[in-house]
């Protein structure tokens, strides 16, 4: 076993690459410009592997690129047509898991599933439309909750929690009744900041701060022009 | 129908007085007790929960404040376990197993009486508030069902006269172990502190079920060693876990010894989950002082002084004698400090019991839970063994391979690798039920065939058996030579027989299916929802509709789950695609051959149903 800032060779898609050990493969192949899709992960943020988007191969073996830390010897795969395919496939359960009408989304082309999306160019779900009847939670003075949308990232549930460490959203339930929610209590102290934070933190538009709406018109959005990832690989060649 | 929130909720009575308490009062008590630490969450709910019957709404705040934890994070938790309940649960609250083998020998028509008798569906409570009527996953009993626990105490061999009796006590007000008629179970069962109907069935026994244990031998031996004597000693055994994934125990305690930390943690996990397991509880009831003894082991070879029992809610019955065992070796200073004189070796046990989920048998999410969290499995690397309990290297061990350790300490590596195969040494207690003349607790040597357990057992007539629980293989007669070994058929206990008249796709998949949907904690996006799809088109197929492209997609999306997190979602699908593999005629007999997609679609005869349903003449031209 390697420690933690020692350096290690690895392999990714069949390059070697050297790497500080303890960082997250993820980040990683980031840094010379191999694009894994992810979704719920934040850089900067403790991981869980929440989404699966990420998913590679380590010696063959399924592991997640954003949880998971590159060691000696590594041979990493990201990019086989399994794994495509598994990704894609991902991005198509999740669009039937809840109801997703881009047009009528605030967050579109700013959100990360409707990019990923097209990105892998999906037409259509592979799996039967559920259409799940869910609510939309407006009570939070600053926040609209719409559980429509929500894909279960955690992504709002770990980055934000209040000066004591306490959580303004956590799960409830378990399996396919998981949905998250926001303390009611703790919720009406909100800060305008920290709702803007909840919404950009949200890869998509399942928490939409009030008051305020297409403060960056369509077309001049993350994503309109530019594919999710184009970033990275544009960083190396 | 909104509860009403007693102001006023017990009595206590000191001597001759009786004081009245307030909810707030009892609740403060509660989290006192737990010195008001919010990894100590999962008690301070059990103890509300069971005060109570319900966790009303009322006493989050309160807990909220106490702790420092918001609303929603104590929500989190108390939503995810199935014996949480928000609103009343009846002053008797029934939970009627509805796992396969609980169908098979009769459920349904239990509970049907249940229904009848208390007055309400299941789900539901009777409108006078008296008697609630839930279901519930596999509850340790397949050697005894069908089954059912009545608040907290164990219902077994069911039938529809037995449950009119019990209806009738419950509505009388009888206590609950007033009910209990049958005569008290064999063993430890019918000790006072115990006081249960369950029967052990130990039908064979090796080295471990031996009788003539001698309590404390091992750790006397071991207090003269040096902890990686002790260790080298497991590994020269060669013996792996017996919880299912089949770890080498002795890799596990190395490398939990070695890794840096100032405090480790051994646990025992007794969370037993697995539908179809009940060897756990046997132990947990007859060999309960082995079982700490080789959590004392596990702690002084890695240097732990402080170990957790974590056991399913589902064995709470077995709390009093658990704790009194645990007592009874602090005085024999087989537990405490300086045990058996040794003065740098201490060690302790707590006992955690869960609140009703599969899932928190899984290493990470055991710990998750004894944390006072939901029982969410984390993500691996790092491992528990590196960073486990409160972040401290940690030790999770199977009841079994803990109680096999110290037989080993005992009679020597040599000996047990005497046993069983080269690769597989050593015995398996294994649970076997279903279709068989002689259900109960085996433990054989590793090796055995199928053939030979059938033959064991009395089960003639057999259609198919399932080894290792839902998370394993459904195996048809062609392939009843193969062997129970590490290397073929591994097996963390369970195994259930299905006789020739079975329904195996309706009775058997399609309950597995389920089971794993109701267990899955939700987090990964693959095993929240493939098995939903899975379950769709399962049906589909049931109901006549399926083509030949479903059984392709059944398994082109069963791979999807594999990118899942933990076992559950990666075994998911196992139901599905070991039945496709091994009895695919079952799912040809269903299907329309030579067609794309359902057209089995009749207009005039869904209209006819329709008018039927309102009374309406159709107009159909
Ligand atoms: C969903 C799931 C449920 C599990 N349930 C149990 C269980 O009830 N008891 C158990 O000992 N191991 C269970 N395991 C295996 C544990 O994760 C772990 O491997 C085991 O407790 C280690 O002990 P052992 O090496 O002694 O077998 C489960 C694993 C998964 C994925
Ligand atoms: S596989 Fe299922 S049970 Fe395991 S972590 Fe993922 S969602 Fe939870
Ligand atoms: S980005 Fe890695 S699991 Fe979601």
């Amino acid at each position: 076993m390697s420690t933690n800032g020692s350096v290690i060779r690895c392999s990714i898609d069949g390059k070697e690459y050297l790497a500080k050990a303890g960082k997250y493969i993820n980040d990683v192949a980031r840094e010379n410009g191999v694009y894994i899709p992810t979704l719920c992960n934040v850089i900067g943020i403790h991981p869980q592997g929440a989404c699966r988007i990420c998913t590679i191969t380590v010696n063959g073996r399924m592991m997640t690129a954003c949880t998971t830390p590159v060691a000696e010897g590594m041979d990493i795969k990201t990019n086989t047509s399994e794994l495509q395919d598994l990704r894609k496939s991902i991005v198509e359960l999740m669009y039937v898991e809840g109801n997703h009408f881009c047009p009528a989304c605030e967050k579109s082309g700013n959100c990360e599933l409707q990019a990923l999306a097209y990105r892998f160019q999906m037409m259509v779900s592979r799996f039967p439309y559920t259409f799940p009847k869910r609510k939309i939670d407006a009570r939070n003075p600053k926040l609209v909750k719409n559980y429509n949308r929500c894909i279960l990232c955690k992504r709002c549930i770990r980055a934000i929690k209040d000066e004591q460490g306490r959580s303004y959203f956590a799960f409830r339930k378990r399996g396919h009744k998981v949905e998250v929610g926001i303390d009611v209590d703790l919720g009406k102290f909100i800060s305008d900041e920290v709702a803007q934070k909840a919404m950009d933190i949200c890869p998509v538009g399942a928490l939409i701060k009030k008051e305020q709406a297409f403060r960056i018109p369509i077309g001049k959005r993350k994503y309109d022009k530019t594919p999710i990832g184009a970033d990275v690989e544009s960083h190396h060649v | 129908m909104k509860p009403p929130i007693p102001e006023i909720t017990d009595e206590l009575e000191i001597g001759e007085q009786v004081y009245q308490v307030t909810m707030v009062e009892i609740v403060h008590g509660i989290i006192k007790k737990y010195g008001s630490n919010p990894t100590r969450l999962m008690d301070i709910l059990i103890d509300i929960q069971s005060e109570f019957r319900y966790i009303p709404p009322l006493v989050l705040a309160e807990i909220s404040k106490e702790l420092n934890i918001s609303n929603i994070d104590i929500e989190q938790t108390i939503s995810f376990y199935h014996f949480f309940s928000t609103t009343p649960t009846g002053k008797y609250t029934v939970y009627l197993n509805n796992s396969a083998v609980a169908y098979m020998m009769g459920r349904e028509e239990v509970a049907q009486t249940f229904e009848r008798e208390v007055g309400c569906k299941f789900g539901e409570v009777s409108a006078d508030g008296m008697i609630g009527l839930f279901s519930t996953s596999c509850i340790g009993m397949s050697d005894q069902e069908p089954a059912a626990l009545i608040n907290g105490k164990l219902f077994t061999r069911l039938t529809p006269f037995r449950v009119k009796e019990i209806v009738r006590d419950l509505k009388a007000l009888k206590h609950i172990d007033e009910i209990i008629v049958e005569g008290l179970g064999d063993g430890a069962n019918a000790l006072p502190e115990v006081h249960s109907m369950v029967q052990n069935n130990i039908r064979k026994k090796g080295p471990i079920l031996a009788d003539g244990y001698k309590a404390g031998e091992a750790l006397k031996k071991i207090v003269k060693m040096k902890p990686d004597d002790v260790i080298a000693e497991v590994k020269a055994s060669n013996i792996r876990g017996r919880g299912g994934a089949g770890f080498p125990t002795g890799m596990k305690w190395e490398i939990c010894r070695n890794s840096p930390g100032d405090e480790k943690y051994i646990f025992c996990n007794a969370d037993e989950g697995e539908p179809g397991t009940f060897k756990d509880r046997v132990i947990l009831t007859e060999y309960p002082k082995m079982l700490m003894e080789g959590m004392a082991l596990a702690g002084y070879a890695v240097g732990a002084k402080e170990g957790i029992l974590y056991v399913r809610h589902e064995y709470g019955y077995l709390q009093k004698h658990l704790e009194k065992v645990i007592e009874g070796g602090r005085k024999k200073n087989y537990l405490g400090k300086n045990i058996c004189g040794r003065e740098d070796f201490d060690f302790d046990i707590r006992i955690q019991f869960g609140a009703g989920s599969y899932v928190c048998g899984e290493e990470s999410a055991l710990i998750e839970s004894a944390e006072g969290k939901r029982g969410e499995p984390r993500d691996r690397p790092p491992f528990p063994v590196e960073s486990g309990y409160l972040g401290k290297p940690t030790i999770v061990n199977n009841v079994e391979t803990l109680c096999s350790i110290v037989k080993v300490i005992v009679h020597g590596a040599q000996w047990y690798r005497s046993m069983g195969t080269k690769e597989s040494s050593g015995t398996k207690v294994v649970s076997i039920s279903g279709d068989c003349k002689y259900p109960g607790v085996y433990e054989i040597e590793w090796g055995f065939s199928v053939n030979d357990v059938l033959e064991m057992i009395g089960a003639s007539d057999v259609q198919a058996v399932q080894v290792g629980g839902p998370s394993g293989t459904l195996i048809a007669p062609n392939e009843f030579n193969r062997t129970l070994s590490y290397t073929d058929l591994s097996t963390g206990g369970s195994i259930i027989i299905f006789g020739k008249h079975r329904d195996l796709l309706k009775d058997v998949v399609l309950n597995f299916t389920n089971f794993f949907i109701d267990e899955s904690c939700g987090s990964c996006s693959t095993c929240r929802n493939i098995p939903i799809h899975l379950r769709t088109k399962l049906e589909k197929i049931l109901n006549a509709r399926g083509v030949d492209k479903d059984i392709q997609e059944m398994l082109e999306w069963a791979k999807i789950l594999k990118a899942s997190r933990c076992g559950l979602g990666q075994t998911a699908a196992n139901p599905i695609v070991s039945s496709i593999k091994n009895f695919r005629p079952l799912y040809d007999q269903k299907i329309q051959h030579g067609k794309d997609f359902d057209s089995s679609f009749d207009m005039l005869k869904a209209v006819q149903e329709s008018c039927d349903a309102v009374s309406r003449v159709p107009h159909v031209h």
